[in-house]
């Protein structure tokens, strides 16, 4: 069990609760998502608390975060993103913070799980389509309809970008999932690689310092990862929302 | 569903555990695995039977997590950022007031210095003038009485010579005729005198 790469995606009933036949309980998966929620609440009040006209460390990481996400928005969708702020700082935040805490051992990694990041996938996917039909009316269209094109290879460039849109929350969520999921068995393997040629005896335990410094290494990528998904799942979160509210201008 | 199944199957299998087509028939050091995770060897990601689950928590987390940071996170560090960018731009503009205030207080200290300048010259240049009327007055009052007292001088000398000229020819009319009554002895009448004087002084006057 120890060395079973799989075993920390496993989801384990803490509260179970059943509702007409369907299983609502509140697992660690559950537990991971409220802690990655009130992690990152806490740390937003606690580091707010001074008001420093000056900030401290941390009110300057909390400063930070918000000026990234809100730079980030404000490139990609210009001032009038600004409305989804909240929205796409709670994404990049709660993704954040499921992400690293996944990083502990032993905890688990709200965001290695499918469903999770395809139902945010398709929550961006599903307020950029309403946003866009709600503002754009059918001008939405347009974004299908790149300028400059051809009449002739129009039918084929509109069936690319139609099937391209629809794939949208395929990649968005998959990315994301994909990276974190396969990061964590890595890691995982290469440690487990650490147990097994450590029970070959002296040999065995100094040719284990090979997946050892492996391991190690991967960490500190997967620390990386972890942002870097973050960020790209914020980011395409942007320019999808860019789209909504302009889809003629690319 | 089959394609996960199988998906997660084959995952499972490289993984080197039992799957799922496997798991009745093969050996028993993974039944004890198979048994602690109480289900059929469905790769955990793909197993819907958490879906509902985790959709369900995901949507409370997250909405109250979106509610919470819409409501009380962002505001706050919006108000923090609001605060430091006014009393920046407030700090800003009381600067470029005070530089204002530096930069009129220099220019009038300017103009008043050019307007002392302007005042001074213009002090010296009077002063200058009035002393050199003044001192040209002088001057003409010097040359008029010289003139006058040249003039004078000039009229008195005239009448002077006027006066010893007349009395040349009386002198030379006296020292002819005693002349005459020296060497000839016989005394002239003063018609023919003067008239020989007269001759000389023509004469002289011609050489």
């Amino acid at each position: 069990m120890a060395n079973d790469p799989i075993h920390q995606f496993h989801i384990n009933r803490l509260v179970p609760l059943d509702f007409n036949g369907v299983d609502l309980s509140f697992t660690n998966s559950s537990l991971f998502m409220v802690i990655a929620a009130t992690g990152v609440s806490a740390f937003l009040v606690w580091a707010t608390s001074g008001r420093g006209l000056v900030p401290s460390r941390v009110q300057s990481v909390a400063e930070m975060s918000y000026e990234f996400i809100s730079g980030m928005l404000r490139d990609a969708a210009g001032s009038e993103g600004m409305k989804f702020f909240p929205f796409v700082f709670s994404l990049f935040m709660f993704i954040l913070m499921a992400n690293l805490v996944g990083m502990f051992p032993y905890f688990f990694t709200v965001t290695s799980h499918l469903v999770v990041t395809a139902a945010l996938a398709l929550l961006v996917f599903v307020i950029v389509l309403v946003v866009g039909l709600m503002r754009n009316g059918l001008h939405f269209f347009r974004l299908f309809v790149p300028s400059g094109i051809p009449i002739i290879l129009m039918p084929l460039v509109v069936a690319i970008e139609v099937i391209s849109f629809l794939t949208r929350p395929v990649s968005h969520s998959v990315r994301l999932f994909a990276n974190m999921l396969a990061g964590h068995i890595t890691i995982k393997v290469f440690a487990g690689f650490i147990v097994s040629l450590g029970a070959f005896g002296a040999v065995g335990a100094a040719g284990a310092v090979l997946p050892l410094l492996m391991t190690i290494a991967l960490t500190a990528l997967e620390f990386l990862v972890a942002f870097l998904q973050a960020y790209v799942f914020a980011m395409l979160t942007c320019i999808y929302i860019n789209d909504a509210l302009h889809p003629g201008g690319h | 569903m089959t394609l996960t199944i199988t998906l997660a199957g084959r995952a499972w299998a490289s993984e080197g555990t039992a799957t799922q087509e496997d798991s009745a028939t093969v050996a028993e050091t993974h039944a004890a695995t198979e048994a602690a995770h109480g289900e059929a060897a469905t790769f955990p990601p793909f197993d819907p039977a958490y879906f509902a689950s985790q959709l369900l928590w995901l949507a409370i987390t997250f909405g109250l997590f979106y509610w919470f940071m819409s409501r009380v996170a962002i505001p706050r560090i919006a108000g923090i950022l609001e605060v430091r960018r006014d009393r920046i731009s407030g700090d800003l503009d009381d600067a470029q007031r005070m530089r204002d205030e530096a930069d009129a207080a220099h220019a009038a200290y300017e103009h008043e210095l050019a307007a002392a300048r302007a005042r001074a010259s213009s002090i010296a240049q009077e002063s200058g003038d009035r002393a050199r009327a003044q001192a040209e007055a002088e001057r003409r009052k010097v040359e008029a009485g010289l003139a006058a007292r040249l003039q004078e001088a000039e009229a008195r000398i005239d009448a002077i010579r006027k006066k010893a000229l007349a009395e040349v020819d009386a002198i030379a009319s006296d020292t002819t005729a005693a002349i005459v009554k020296e060497l000839v002895g016989a005394t002239a009448t003063k018609a023919e005198i003067a008239k020989a004087v007269g001759a000389a002084a023509k004469r002289d006057e011609a050489r």
